[in-house]
């Protein structure tokens, strides 16, 4: 089986049931992504497929039809996407479990609405857990997320 | 409080150690030091100074920040510490766990584990809290929790960086030919003035490590700190971002085999039957293990990735004994009840209760019952652990709260001598007391004896997680009040029972150890708030009910904060008090309460008039050494509550970091609220009824509340940040929605009786 994952093709062996989570971090060594419970209920496993997000826990990989991204394949410690950079700047994480997840979640929120109500925040947001409570300030850093994006940073 | 006598003639349970009136232990063996753990591990050309500081000769400054990193930001505050006193930014200092050892025992865990109330500064007080400090080193636990590690390493850490300095630059007056005083530090580098000439910390680190230690270090004074008590970024925020493999479930080994556990569903009990052989047949499967350590009994799945052991863990067939606690719910909340009828142990009794209910007439009675549900700690990083045992020898890496306790209790159960094992600690996805326990890396080691060698990473899923904790223990009480002329208590009388955590905890940890006297954390919460009231009891006891109980973020003060200020609501509400004015009344003899309650209150404007469907609730918690008010605001909308706006109010004594310590107190409220809103762990046929997320859910970001933070500097002790938010929450919002409905909830969680939008 093939796939694409941050812009390298890969050969997996793997039991097509397998969720793609499992096959990102056992099979191809991306434990960007988190496990969290296995039934897309809380989203720390979130990645994108073609620019969607989806719950990688609860996606069997042999249904994966497009290419998918994760946390690491978005930015670097040198080179931040800007939703990394307005997390970094707004001190988001505390213990940063979920965060992988909230941010994916963020990125494709902000790919669709460039400007985001707190409407569309809770919207695209509430299926990401976060037990450390650092909702207020996600939803700040996804607002400097989306100036830094119009500004082109 | 408890008075001198009684507290002679009275053991106390604090942490493993059961202490008779106070300790008496020789002076010298308690001022001996540990040896220094780095100086086994030291890189090329570095050397250390003291357990917390290392330099290498290209002027790399190393700090070593021995606590556990679940979120509550210690492994920045700690750095800061060092760096103010070393002179060096932040950012010029790299910061590491460092090895589990005896050197970094947390004393301030047990100062606050006699029982007296944290304001209480008599002589037996301050004598037992001393003494119990020297048991936190005698035990040497090497733990994080209880509020305490900024206390505990606030003078530790800032002397560490402040030896080192004065080392430094006696090492470079003598390199240089000039007196130390005329040398100056900046930026990891030691500059003499006249002359212009300066030398890196580096440059002369390995000449400063053989001196002799300073005999005095001196300490910066408040005024010249250039990091302390500013808001600083925190160290671990990069890696978070950017989904870097920090957490114990990130680990991979070469040659690394994968694993799960499935454990009895029923606490304590033994397979009676099991069929594995469908399970074993599976792909990817290697072998099934039967396991047994003090947390019960199980099978551990080895293979070839974690989904395949998911798989074959869900396949084993096994039926599991009766279990030996009662069955369900109804059950074990009569046992609960019952428990109640016992007289139990005051550790307060101001006055005499029973004269002054003797002839109280009925209209002045207020009489309450409240209860509240265990509940599971769901860190969002289900429980895992990597170990590999080889030659004799065992690595273990994993989120831990007490990596000296993983070193003995693993060492114990694979049966090799503690030197042989390394205990790596990694940051961990939560922790909120869930850490301490050691079930995850215990199952672990017992698993790598069976992979010849190669290390195995053993990853729970959330269904086991979530039915194999060490569950805040729920708890029931009966609350008695009688009101004076003006309206005010003159009599309170409560009574807690609730399973001990304390003996809970001791049989998972230290079986030989048998508890002593009463569990002190049934009452924590209940029994030391700076409340002035003539006849005043609060009694705790134990109630025989044996499933795991352990810490949740704040232990008993979650439990007693939601009684305690519940209550005072009801008795404002009977004598028609203002709950505020009515605090301030009699929180008057502790000016530190007293301007908490007013600074929340004139956040939130309290009093001002409100909308319809709109309203306020308060409550006051005093935990961990800190004075915690909040207010909140709740609206009916259609679709049901919605927590609209939350007021915190905290004196910490000293804020060393503004920024985390908000970050902590909104965090902390949220964890309280999102059980007071809608968690509980029940049991049916002896097993846990929840398994995940869906019907063990926590707040969501739709509904967060707005937070408005106020961090207060009045009290003249430091006390803790990372659990003081929790138990306030609970009861301020349960007295909201009294304010709005007129419903007064005295059971959690509070779903059962309302609707949140």
């Amino acid at each position: 089986m093939r796939l694409t994952v941050d812009g390298q093709s890969f050969d997996i062996n793997a039991d097509p049931d397998m969720p793609l989570l499992w096959a990102l971090r056992d099979l191809i060594g991306k434990t960007g992504p988190k496990f969290g419970c296995g039934i897309a209920a809380c989203g720390a496993c979130t990645v994108h497929v073609d620019g969607q997000p989806v719950r990688s826990c609860s996606l069997p990989v042999s249904q994966v039809s497009g290419a998918v991204t994760t946390i690491e394949g978005i930015g670097t410690a040198d080179k931040l996407h800007p939703v990394q950079q307005a997390w970094l700047e707004e001190q988001v994480a505390q213990c940063g479990y979920c965060q992988a997840g909230q941010i994916m979640s963020a990125v494709a929120l902000l790919d669709e609405v460039a400007d985001p109500s707190d409407d569309d925040i809770d919207n695209a947001m509430g299926g990401n857990l976060c037990r450390c409570g650092t909702y207020p300030k996600i939803r700040s850093a996804i607002k400097k997320a989306a100036a830094l994006k119009t500004a082109g940073l | 409080m408890a008075s001198v006598g009684k507290i002679a003639r009275r053991t106390f349970l604090i942490g493993a150690a059961a202490v008779a009136g106070g300790v008496a232990v020789g002076y010298y063996y308690y001022r001996k030091p540990f040896a220094n753990p780095l100086e086994a591990d030291l890189g090329k050309s570095e050397v250390t100074f003291n357990p917390y500081v290392k330099i290498g000769a290209d002027n790399t400054i190393t700090v070593v920040a021995p606590r556990a990193e679940m979120g509550q930001g210690i492994s920045t505050t700690l750095a800061v510490m060092v760096a103010e006193e070393l002179d060096v930014g932040l950012d010029q200092v790299n910061v590491e766990h460092g090895p589990a050892s005896y050197a970094y025992y947390n004393a301030a865990i047990l100062e606050e584990g006699g029982p007296f109330a944290f304001f209480d500064e008599s002589m037996t007080a301050q004598a037992v809290r001393s003494g119990l400090g020297v048991v936190g080193k005698l035990l040497a636990i090497q733990a994080t929790g209880g509020s305490a590690s900024v206390r505990d390493g606030f003078d530790k850490m800032r002397q560490a960086g402040a030896a080192a300095r004065q080392l430094l630059i006696a090492a470079a007056a003598q390199k240089l030919g000039v007196a130390a005083a005329d040398l100056e530090t900046a930026n990891g580098s030691i500059l003499h003035k006249a002359s212009g000439k300066s030398l890196t910390y580096g440059a002369v680190a390995v000449a400063a490590a053989a001196m002799a230690p300073p005999a005095e270090v001196r300490l910066k004074d408040r005024a010249d700190w250039k990091l302390l008590g500013k808001p600083q970024k925190r160290i671990d925020m990069l890696a978070k971002v950017t989904g870097a493999p920090i957490f114990g479930i990130d680990v991979r080994l070469p040659d690394m085999l994968y694993g799960t556990v499935k454990m009895s569903p029923r606490f304590w009990a033994k397979p009676v039957k099991a069929n594995l052989a469908k399970a074993e047949k599976m792909p990817g499967v290697i072998k099934i293990v039967a396991l047994e350590t003090n947390y019960g009994h199980g099978f551990g799945i080895i293979a070839q990735n974690t989904w395949a052991a998911f798989k074959a863990a869900d396949a084993i067939d096994a039926q599991w004994a009766d279990p030996e606690y009662p069955l369900s719910s109804d059950a074990i909340s009569d046992v609960l009840k019952q428990a109640l009828g016992a007289k139990g142990s005051a550790m307060r009794d101001n006055g005499d209760v029973d004269t002054a209910f003797a002839d109280a007439p009925r209209e002045r009675m207020v009489e309450a019952d409240y209860a509240v549900p265990y509940l599971a700690h769901a860190t969002m990083e289900p429980m895992n652990a990597t170990a590999r045992f080889k030659d004799g020898a065992l690595d273990i890496w994993c989120g831990n709260q007490a990596p000296t306790l993983v070193r003995q209790l693993c060492a114990n159960v694979v049966g090799i001598e503690q030197e042989k094992v390394t205990v790596h600690t990694t940051f961990m996805g939560g922790g909120f007391g869930r850490r301490v326990e050691m079930d995850y890396a215990l199952c672990a080691a017992l698993m790598a004896k069976e992979t010849g060698g190669r290390p195995i990473k053993v990853t729970w899923t959330r269904e086991e997680d979530m039915r194999h904790d060490a569950y805040r223990p729920a708890a029931v009480g009966k609350f008695q009040a009688r009101l004076g002329d003006d309206g005010l208590p003159v009599a309170v009388y409560m009574k807690i029972a609730s399973p001990s955590m304390i003996a809970s905890t001791l049989r998972r940890l230290f079986p030989s150890i048998s508890p002593l006297g009463p569990d002190k954390s049934i009452v924590d919460g209940a029994y030391d708030q700076p409340y002035t009231i003539p006849n005043y009891r609060v009694s705790g006891v134990a109630a025989p009910v044996s499933i795991p109980v352990g810490s949740w973020r704040s232990v008993g003060s979650s439990v007693n904060g939601f009684f305690h200020e519940g209550f005072m609501d009801e008795i404002a509400t009977a004598a028609k008090i203002d709950p505020v004015e009515m605090r301030k009344k009699l929180m008057a003899a502790y000016p530190a309460a007293v301007k908490v309650v007013e600074k929340v209150a004139a956040m939130a404007k309290w009093g001002e008039a409100l909308p319809a469907g709109k309203a306020k609730g308060m409550a006051f918690t005093l935990s961990f050494g800190s004075w915690v008010g909040e207010i909140i605001q709740v609206a009916d909308t259609p679709a049901g509550i919605r927590i609209e706006k939350v007021w915190i109010a905290a004196d910490v004594g000293t804020a060393l970091d503004p920024g985390i310590i908000e970050a902590q107190l909104i965090s902390a409220a949220i964890y309280g609220l999102s059980a007071a809103m809608g968690q509980e762990i029940t049991f049916a046929d002896g097993m846990v009824e929840q398994s995940n997320f869906h019907d063990f859910d926590a707040m969501r970001i739709f509904q967060c509340p707005v937070f408005d933070v106020a961090i207060l500097e009045n009290f003249h002790k430091m006390g803790g940040v990372g659990e003081v938010g929790t138990p306030p929450a609970a009861p301020a919002l349960a007295n909201a929605i009294f304010a709005l409905s007129g419903k007064r909830i005295r059971t959690l969680p509070l779903s059962k009786t309302v609707a949140f939008a």
